[in-house]
């Protein structure tokens, strides 16, 4: 063959978040991801593009969906995939982070997928290990991959980004989903809206460039996208809010807001969800909702995570800066 | 698969090869010996149906594979389609530090049993066959998985024959042989790109 197509560049080697990524490669990301929806319809559900990689998936903090997710979209590419839960076993007995990692990548690891209770672990083993490392999400700091099937979503339900408004609805301060979503909508020129009470979101917010407001109510009728974060229980012990069901009443979706938003407004919840705090089930399973896709997404966008990750070669020192 | 450009320096020589009006020819002479064969078949598999599937490689064969659907797919002999994108069977990820745009592959008919006619414009190393080869076992168990290429520049390094050959042409193993197609925006026609003192 002489030609193949459209030549793409991916020249890195770690997705730690979206702060660092451009508009292109969010862009190499979600295309290449388009190409991998059909996989999943195939009487074999499989490609060979990784095989022989192994990625070891460690989590440090429980995550049943984003760790079947990576599972089955390493496993779709052909890659051996090893699960490592991290307090299950060296962690308990005073092994750091990187020592554990260490250990693991001297097996003969490619890809090591992480998830850590800590901000900024992933970037931490990115500098430390010498295997590429796939953030799947660090303390409050990134979720790249939750963000990017978020957007992914919102691409293939309403065919673009740009121009549209997005509200993340809830508990921003403590939300890594909600801070990358932040970073990569803005990027694809998405106007973004963070909406809670003034204890769930952080005062920096407007330096960001997104708007901030404490009245789900005043931003319903000029959403295109509501994301709904969810809301752990234990911010409550923290005084942050002074009950689930003040809470639900004032920034919860239910059908009677869902009566004020447009029509072709997408509602998506992270998961798992809190039902009847931040959606009723009516609104959760309603013909607005595109939770279940986000889901089918996710599978799309970690197969095209990991096969840019895990098929990029080095540039030989030669051909660097030409 | 993509050969690497070769390095900067001499300037490549390119020249049309085959013109608008030779490529019309070449083209339905390749169609009308496609269409020979599936009837061939047909009468030799005349106890059975005998379903034929063009199935192009992405992106030309592709293009390719659409026009002869337009042309010979008709009420008698209903002929099924599909595209294939083979950048995931690729066997050269480690060669590369540009990969082409994941395409995608769309098969929307039931493989098995059928009769897949595989359409690509250049037939070189045959290690794209390979892979449209082993893509197409992943949807099912076709009865017969045949070959057509508009173009047979040789220099293969698999095991690899083509069925239906629209032409064999002499090239040299680092020459690009580029096919120029209406529907990509371009005049029908194929290029030869000659490597610097090749």
């Amino acid at each position: 063959m002489e030609e193949t197509g459209k030549k793409l560049e991916w020249r890195r080697k770690h997705v730690l978040g979206l702060s660092e990524l451009s508009a292109e490669e969010i862009n190499v990301i979600l295309d290449t991801a388009e190409g991998f929806r059909e996989v999943s319809t195939r009487s074999i559900k499989k490609v060979p593009a990784l095989r022989g990689t192994v990625i070891v998936t460690l989590f440090f903090e429980a995550s049943t969906r984003t760790r079947i997710s990576f599972d089955l979209a390493a496993t779709r590419l052909s890659a051996d995939v090893i699960d490592f839960t991290g307090s299950a076993s060296s962690t308990l007995k005073g092994e750091t982070l990187t020592d554990t990692a260490k250990n693991i990548e001297a097996m003969g690891v490619d890809i090591l997928v992480l998830r850590h209770p800590s901000s900024g672990a992933a970037n931490q083993l990115a500098n430390s290990l010498s295997c590429s490392v796939v953030n799947a999400g660090d303390g409050s700091h990134e979720h790249p991959t939750q963000a990017l099937l978020d957007i992914f979503t919102i691409r293939r339900a309403l065919g673009k980004i740009e121009g549209l408004k997005v509200a993340l609805v809830g508990d921003v301060s403590h939300s890594r989903v909600a801070r990358s979503n932040i970073w990569g909508l803005q990027k694809l020129g998405a106007e973004v809206y963070v909406v809670g009470p003034p204890t769930l979101v952080p005062r920096g917010m407007a330096k960001l460039g997104v708007h901030v407001s404490h009245h789900l109510d005043e931003i319903l009728p000029e959403m295109d996208v509501f994301n709904m974060l969810r809301i752990q229980s234990e911010r409550q012990d923290q005084g942050l809010f002074p009950s689930i069901r003040e809470y639900s009443r004032l920034f919860g979706l239910n059908s009677h807001r869902m009566k004020r938003v447009k029509p072709e407004a997408l509602v998506l919840h992270p998961g798992p969800i809190n039902r009847g705090v931040e959606l009723t089930p009516d609104v959760a399973d309603g013909k607005q909702s595109r939770i279940l896709n986000q889901v089918r997404s996710g599978l799309a966008v970690r197969m095209a995570v990991l096969y840019l990750v895990g098929t990029r070669r080095d540039v030989p020192a030669e051909e660097k800066g030409t | 698969m993509t050969r690497k450009t070769p390095p900067p320096g001499k300037p490549e020589e390119q020249a049309t090869w085959i013109a608008e009006e030779e490529f019309g020819l070449l083209f339905s002479e390749w169609k009308a010996r496609i269409s020979r064969t599936m009837d061939a078949d047909e009468e030799a598999a005349s106890s059975q149906r005998s379903v034929w599937a063009l199935v192009g490689i992405k992106r030309r064969g592709a293009v390719l594979a659409r026009r002869l659907w337009k042309a010979l797919n008709t009420e008698k002999r209903p002929l099924l389609y599909g595209e294939i994108d083979i950048s995931l069977y690729r066997d050269d990820y480690h060669l590369q530090t540009e990969k082409a745009m994941v395409l995608g592959t769309e098969i929307t008919f039931r493989v098995d049993g059928v009769n897949v006619l595989l359409v690509d414009d250049v037939l070189y190393t045959g290690r794209t066959v390979r892979a449209a080869m082993d893509l197409v076992l992943d949807f099912g168990r076709p009865r017969v998985i045949a070959l057509a290429v508009l173009l047979d520049r040789g220099h293969r390094e698999l095991p690899i024959a083509a069925d239906i050959v629209g032409k064999v042409v002499d090239t040299q193993r680092e020459d690009r042989v580029f096919v120029r197609l209406l529907e990509m925006g371009e005049e029908d026609g194929v290029d030869l790109i000659r490597s610097p003192g090749g």
